[in-house]
Parts: structure tokens; C-alpha cells; sequence
């Protein structure tokens, strides 16, 4: 019950409060308690996964450099690894989690490949909640769920392939999608824009909502800026961990005979924008979107189904999944 | 197949990533949504807990002041938005109305107890719904109790101890000696010591401002020592020097309140608001809050199982939150249809009494109306009478005229005969 709405003033020497040392309050606390983030790499192998992970957070956080010793070789079905890190800028801790999906894509016959992928995410999820409704429960969660799910398209210049669109319609019920076009600097801007546009009209006819949906913008300001970005989306990276000479400067970049693709040059590719959506400007918002709206649907999908089928009969889900094979993830 | 990683390892970074905009980002959220923060103040009525809110906050809220005759301890609660440069906070103070005035005081905690349980409870019935909104949910627990201690100059009374004994397990207590302007300097840190001690003694258990950050552990364990805080409140500004200041003032001399010398006020400000409000937050949810939890859902008669029968838990926890909730939804309709029977039934007995009503007026005019006619019948018939009677003596007078006319004439003729023989 509101009884009045009253301003104070603001930050004179005889009004001010104190109340707007809270933030600093947050900060000071988020600065101790550290972050998480976990980011999983869906594509077929060879599209640059590994190099664009390491690109992107500056270091070897890709599964390629932590087991060199493992011969390379595409497995025989579906593999999900994940592998954490323990990173600190300027005093902000974070634990990143690198999920890597090896196998996606890559067999003769890879129908209903996303499966596997939409199994890991749901137990996740599922470790979540059984942490969450214990009557004894952990101060702080432990947070497994994936935030953010990066798809390579390979950049053949036409159009998404059948198995691009299959992964993304699934997935992106239950996660955040931000497809991006991969090795990116074997096509021309032009054949880049056309490309672009295919991928648009592919995703809007397949009602496919990838990141940022327009559905979860908050207001007119949310709206602005997210339109600029779906506008870009994909982003079309290149990914680099060598550093080169250009013009006086080292910077990241691939050598060619024919000159120096800068991985950060706006001009030459846009992972400088997909970095600053997935890091500096969106990635609370994304964990956001993750918890409060993919993780509550999966709990409402998950308390919801044990009142739906009391006979006993197996259900199967939005995700295609049966409820048994569900139930035995759990255990 | 799954993997995973044995554990994090450290990474080197070999240029800026980015991410050190993520406190940032935290707190634009928040900023957006807005803060929530409610306080309760616990004390006898007296001892100016509306007014060191209004210093406090450096604003006046609303509210008389409360008489000394009620019949129990009664919680008013009212919520305020308050605005500082960006931060906007929506502030709910709890008030305890009557507490200490009964002669009884022996139930005076347990509508203390009772309100604070009643917010722990909607946040976990909206925490076990199914569909819930937890993010825009607007808080309702409390996050401080700003405990008034009456300025006696000597102990802690019985009253204060049971009730902080009974609070210190649900909220964040602070303790602080109200209207200290009372006590002389000497009397006041002899009196805080013996605060102190009796609450140790006592095993009462009240807030520590927390030292595990570096940042504010020093100002935090120091203040810690201060406590209970000396406070005066005033919302009335006296000109000190060439400068306004909120005091109080006396005819031996002037309060200031802002004085650090003269009272604690600004530590308390300083510790609540500026230094701690975040932390008071946080304890009370994991703290206070998951304590309360955990007693409910062990008195509901769950427990923690295996990791294997987990699902079973699962399942039957929302079971019985089901069917406690249709049990509660048929009870309701059952209240409700007994209700609405009732009321039908009522209705049917004021329309009875109304119907019968109007019979009985009607059966009274329409004897009225007979007995009206009665007697006009009465009065015609006796005016007939009367006419009857009138032409009949008129007859009988018109007969008498004629026969003393006729006997006139007859006799007048008589005469005339006599004369003519």
C-alpha cells in the first residue's frame, strides 16, 4: 500500500540522505562475490570455434588449448565438454564456463542432432531447480545454466541449410541463440549483406526469436538499441589469438598474401560488435533473460508435468524429448 | 557424454576483454528496477520513532502521534518512494503501535513475530508458485528493526529482552537508546556497557555490521563497538553560528543532532543507509529468510532425501502444496456458499418482515378505511333518519295545516250556513 511519494533533495548538504550510496554498496559486493558466465559453441568442426572463444576473452579458454594432448579427430557422436576458468579484470572476477560441442554437424546422418545439446540444457536447468527446492539450500546457487549459445553458420553466401534452421527453431525455445557467420573474411561485403538478408528471411519464416528478442524489451530505450542489433544480427567474425604489425601497431589479426584481416577493425568484420554485445553491454542481461524467463518456463514445463499424466503414461515434451529419458538425466 | 572441467583454472588475460563492466551493469539494472527497503522500529510509544524516521530520512512522513490506550500491539506499516539523484527507493516503515502500554505485556512480542513471519511467508508462497515473478516482486521483509531502548540510565527492561530474544532469529536487530539527549555523558557509557552485557548474557543475538570487506571492515568493526547507538532525533532546524541545523533546544543549551559529540545520530545514519543497507538486505534473505524456510517446509513434512529419490520429493512436494491449496480453494467455496446462504436466508427474512409489514399496514388502512366508512355510513343513515324524521314531521305538519284549514274552511262554511238561515 503506497501512502505517498515524496523526493528528497538531491545530494545538498543539508538534505542528502545517503540513499544512492547503495549502489556503490552493489558494486562493492558484486566485486567480492565475482561472476558467473557460461557460453556454449555450437557448429561443425572447423568453423573457428576454438580461435573465436579465445579471441574473444583475450586468453586459451577454448577445450583445443587445454588438451593438446588428445589427438584431434571428429567424434563418433555428439560430445559436451565443458571447461571453467578463472578470470580477473581490473579487480572483477569472473568463472567462465566454455561449452564446447564437438561432433555437432559433423556425422553422414545428423538428424535430430540438436537433441543431445537440448538434453545438456534442460539438465542444467534441471540441477538448478533440485538445488533450488532443497529444504536445505546453498547461500548462493552454483549456476550451471547456459546463458548464451553461440551458432557458427558456415559462410556459403546463400542461405541457412536445413540443419542450421532445425538447430535454431529447437534451441532457441530454451536458450539464447545468437548466430553469427564464421571465417567471415571469405566473403566479400557485398556477398556478406545478401547473405545477411537470406539468413533474416530464413529466420523470420521459421519464427525463429534469437537474441535480443523482441519480446523481453523493457521499454522504448531497450527497443532503440536492440534494433540496431537485431538489425546486424548475424555478426560476421573472424577470429585471431596472433598478433601481427599493422601500420605501427600489434594487432590481432590473420596474415594473408594479400593482406591483414584486423580481427577488432570494424570496417574489415564485426566481432568488435559481438564482443561488446555478448561482454560489455548485454551479458547481465543475457544471464537476465536466462534466469527469469528460459529457466522459469522450464520450471513451470517441469512442475506443470507431474500433475498432467498421473496414469503413468510417458509424456513427451515441447522439447521432443520422452519424460523418461528426462527423469534418468537426473539421477 | 559429459564432461566436465576438474575444477576452474585461473587464466591469464592478454588484453581487455571487457568485463569489468559487469559491476556496472549490475547496478544499471537495478537502478532501473528500483530499490526496496523496509524497517521496522519497535519501542513503547513515546519514545520518537516517528520522528527519528522523518530525521533519518530527512523528510516528513506522515502520521499522528499514537495515543497510549490501546487494547494490544498493533503494526502499521506504510511505504513511501523516495528519490536521490538516480537511486529511487521504495521505503516502507513499520511502525509497532501500543507496544509497551498494556498492563499485561506478556503477548506484546507475538504480533511483532507474527507480521514479520506473515512477509517471510507471501515471499515463499510466490517463491513455490508455479508461475511466478520474482524479479518484480515487490519485498515486503523486513530488512532492519531499529529497537528503541527507553533512556532509564540503568538496564535493559524485562520487556526489551524477551522481545529481542524472540526477534534476533528473524531480523536484523539494532539496538538503540532513544531521546538520549536525557542521559548525562558519564551515565550514558555506563549505560551502553550494561546494554551490552545483558544482551550477552542474555544470548541475544543483534546485528554486526559485517568486516570480511576490506573496504569498510575497519569503519564497520569500529562502529560495532558503539553500539547500542545514542540517538536524538529532531526535525526542527535552529540557527547554529551562520548555519541552520536540525537540534533540539533547551534553555541550558542546543542539541545538535548531526553533532557526532552530542549523539550517535549520524553513526546510525551512516551505518544503515550509506555504509550497510545492501548487507541488511542480503542477510535477511539468506539468512533470516532461508532459516524461516527451512522450519516451514520441515513443519509441512518434507525433508531433504536421498539424491535418488530426489524426483519423488520433487513431485510430491508440489503434490501436497496442490492439494493444500485445493483443500484452501474448496474451503473458501464452501465458506463463501455458507456465507451466500446466509445472506439469502437474511434477505428472506427482512423481505418476510417487510411483506408482513406491509400486510399489517395494509389490513390497518384498509380497517381505517372500513371504519371510516362505518361511520359515514353511520352519519348517512342518521342523516337520512333525520330526513326521514324532517319529511315526516313535515307531512304531519302539512296534514295539521290541512286539517286546520279544511276545519277553517269547515267551519268558516259552517258559518257562513248559520248566516244565511
Amino acid at each position: 500500500m503506497l501512502t505517498g511519494c515524496i523526493s528528497l533533495f538531491a545530494s545538498s548538504e543539508l538534505g542528502y540522505v545517503g540513499i544512492d550510496a547503495i549502489l556503490e554498496q552493489m558494486r562493492r559486493k558484486a566485486m567480492k562475490q565475482g561472476f558467473e558466465f557460461n557460453i556454449m559453441v555450437v557448429g561443425q568442426s572447423g568453423l573457428g570455434k576454438s580461435t573465436l572463444m579465445n579471441t574473444l576473452f583475450k586468453s586459451k579458454v577454448s577445450r583445443r588449448s587445454v588438451k593438446t594432448t588428445e589427438e584431434e579427430r571428429i567424434p563418433k557422436t555428439i560430445e559436451i565438454k565443458s571447461i571453467s576458468h578463472d578470470i580477473e579484470e581490473k579487480g572483477v572476477r569472473m568463472k567462465l564456463t566454455v561449452i564446447d560441442t564437438p561432433g555437432f554437424g559433423d556425422q553422414i546422418n545428423n538428424e535430430n542432432c540438436w537433441q543431445p545439446i537440448m538434453k545438456f540444457i534442460n539438465a542444467q536447468y534441471e540441477q538448478y531447480l533440485q538445488e533450488e527446492i532443497n529444504i536445505d539450500r546453498k547461500k548462493k546457487i552454483p549456476d550451471s545454466r547456459v546463458h548464451c549459445c553461440i551458432y557458427f553458420i558456415p559462410p556459403t553466401g546463400h542461405c541457412l541449410r536445413p540443419i542450421d534452421i532445425e538447430f535454431m527453431r529447437h534451441l532457441s525455445k530454451v536458450v539464447n541463440i545468437v548466430p553469427v557467420i564464421a571465417k567471415a573474411d571469405t566473403l566479400t561485403l557485398e556477398e556478406r549483406d545478401f547473405f545477411k538478408q537470406k539468413i533474416g528471411e530464413d529466420l523470420r519464416a521459421n519464427e525463429i526469436d534469437i537474441y535480443p528478442q523482441k519480446e523481453f524489451d523493457e521499454d522504448a530505450e531497450d527497443r532503440m538499441i536492440n534494433e540496431k542489433i537485431r538489425e546486424m544480427i548475424p555478426f560476421a567474425v573472424v577470429g585471431s589469438d596472433q598478433e601481427y604489425q599493422v601500420n605501427g601497431k600489434r594487432l590481432l589479426g590473420r596474415k594473408t598474401r594479400w593482406g591483414t584481416v584486423e580481427v577488432e577493425n570494424t570496417t574489415h568484420c564485426e566481432f568488435a560488435y559481438l564482443r561488446d554485445l555478448l561482454i560489455r553491454t548485454h551479458m547481465q542481461n543475457i544471464k537476465d533473460i536466462t534466469s527469469s524467463i528460459h529457466y522459469e518456463m522450464y520450471r513451470v514445463r517441469r512442475l506443470n508435468e507431474n500433475n498432467m499424466h498421473p496414469n503413468g503414461q510417458p509424456t513427451i515434451h515441447a522439447n521432443g524429448v520422452p519424460e523418461h529419458e528426462v527423469l534418468s538425466n537426473e539421477m | 557424454m559429459v564432461e566436465e572441467g576438474e575444477g576452474a583454472r585461473g587464466v591469464p588475460l592478454s588484453g581487455h576483454v571487457g568485463f569489468d563492466s559487469m559491476p556496472d551493469q549490475l547496478v544499471n539494472k537495478s537502478v532501473n528496477h528500483g530499490f526496496c527497503f523496509n524497517i521496522l522500529c519497535v519501542g513503547e510509544t513515546g519514545l520518537g520513532k516517528s520522528t527519528l524516521m522523518d530525521t533519518l530520512f530527512n523528510t516528513k512522513f506522515e502520521g499522528e502521534p499514537t495515543q497510549h490506550n490501546q487494547p494490544g500491539v498493533q503494526l502499521k506499516s506504510n511505504t513511501y518512494e523516495l528519490q536521490e539523484s538516480n537511486v529511487r527507493l521504495k521505503l516502507t516503515v513499520v511502525n509497532t503501535v501500543g507496544f509497551g502500554d498494556q498492563i499485561n505485556k506478556e503477548d506484546s512480542y507475538k504480533s511483532i513475530v507474527e507480521f514479520i513471519d506473515t512477509q517471510f511467508e507471501a515471499y515463499l508462497q510466490e517463491e513455490l508458485k508455479i508461475k511466478r515473478t520474482l524479479h518484480s516482486y515487490h519485498d515486503t521483509r523486513i530488512h532492519a528493526c531499529l529497537y528503541f531502548i527507553a533512556p532509564t540510565g540503568h538496564s535493559l527492561k524485562s520487556l526489551d529482552l524477551v522481545t529481542m530474544k524472540k526477534l534476533d532469529s528473524k531480523v536484523n536487530i539494532i539496538p538503540i537508546i532513544a531521546k538520549s539527549d536525557a542521559i548525562s555523558k558519564s551515565e550514558l557509557t555506563k549505560f551502553k556497557i550494561k546494554i551490552t552485557s545483558e544482551l550477552v548474557s542474555n544470548g541475544v543475538q543483534i546485528y554486526q555490521f559485517p568486516t570480511d570487506d576490506e573496504t569498510v571492515a575497519e569503519i564497520n568493526s569500529t562502529m560495532n563497538g558503539h553500539l547500542p547507538f545514542a540517538v536524538v532525533g529532531s526535525t526542527e532546524e535552529v540557527k547554529i553560528g551562520n548555519k541552520m541545523v536540525r537540534a533540539r533546544q533547551y534553555p541550558w543549551g542546543t542539541v545538535q543532532v548531526e553533532n557526532e559529540n552530542h549523539c550517535d545520530f549520524v553513526k546510525l545514519r551512516e551505518m544503515l543507509i550509506r555504509v550497510n543497507m545492501e548487507d541488511l538486505r542480503e542477510q535477511t534473505h539468506t539468512r533470516h529468510y532461508e532459516l524461516y524456510r527451512r522450519c516451514k517446509l520441515e513443519e509441512m513434512g518434507f525433508k531433504d532425501t536421498d539424491p535418488d529419490s530426489k524426483p519423488f520429493s520433487l513431485q510430491e512436494t508440489y503434490e501436497a502444496k496442490r492439494n493444500e491449496f485445493m483443500g484452501e480453494l474448496q474451503k473458501k467455496e464452501e465458506e463463501m456458499r455458507q456465507m451466500f446462504v446466509q445472506r439469502v436466508k437474511e434477505k428472506e427474512a427482512e423481505l418476510k418482515e417487510a411483506e408482513k409489514e406491509l400486510h399489517e399496514k395494509f389490513d390497518r388502512l384498509k380497517k381505517l378505511h372500513q371504519d371510516e366508512k362505518k361511520k359515514l355510513e353511520d352519519k348517512k343513515k342518521s342523516l337520512d333518519d333525520e330526513l326521514n324524521g324532517f319529511k315526516q314531521k313535515k307531512t304531519a305538519a302539512e296534514l295539521l295545516q290541512a286539517q286546520t284549514q279544511q276545519a277553517g274552511s269547515s267551519a268558516t262554511l259552517k258559518k257562513d250556513k248559520e248566516r244565511k238561515k
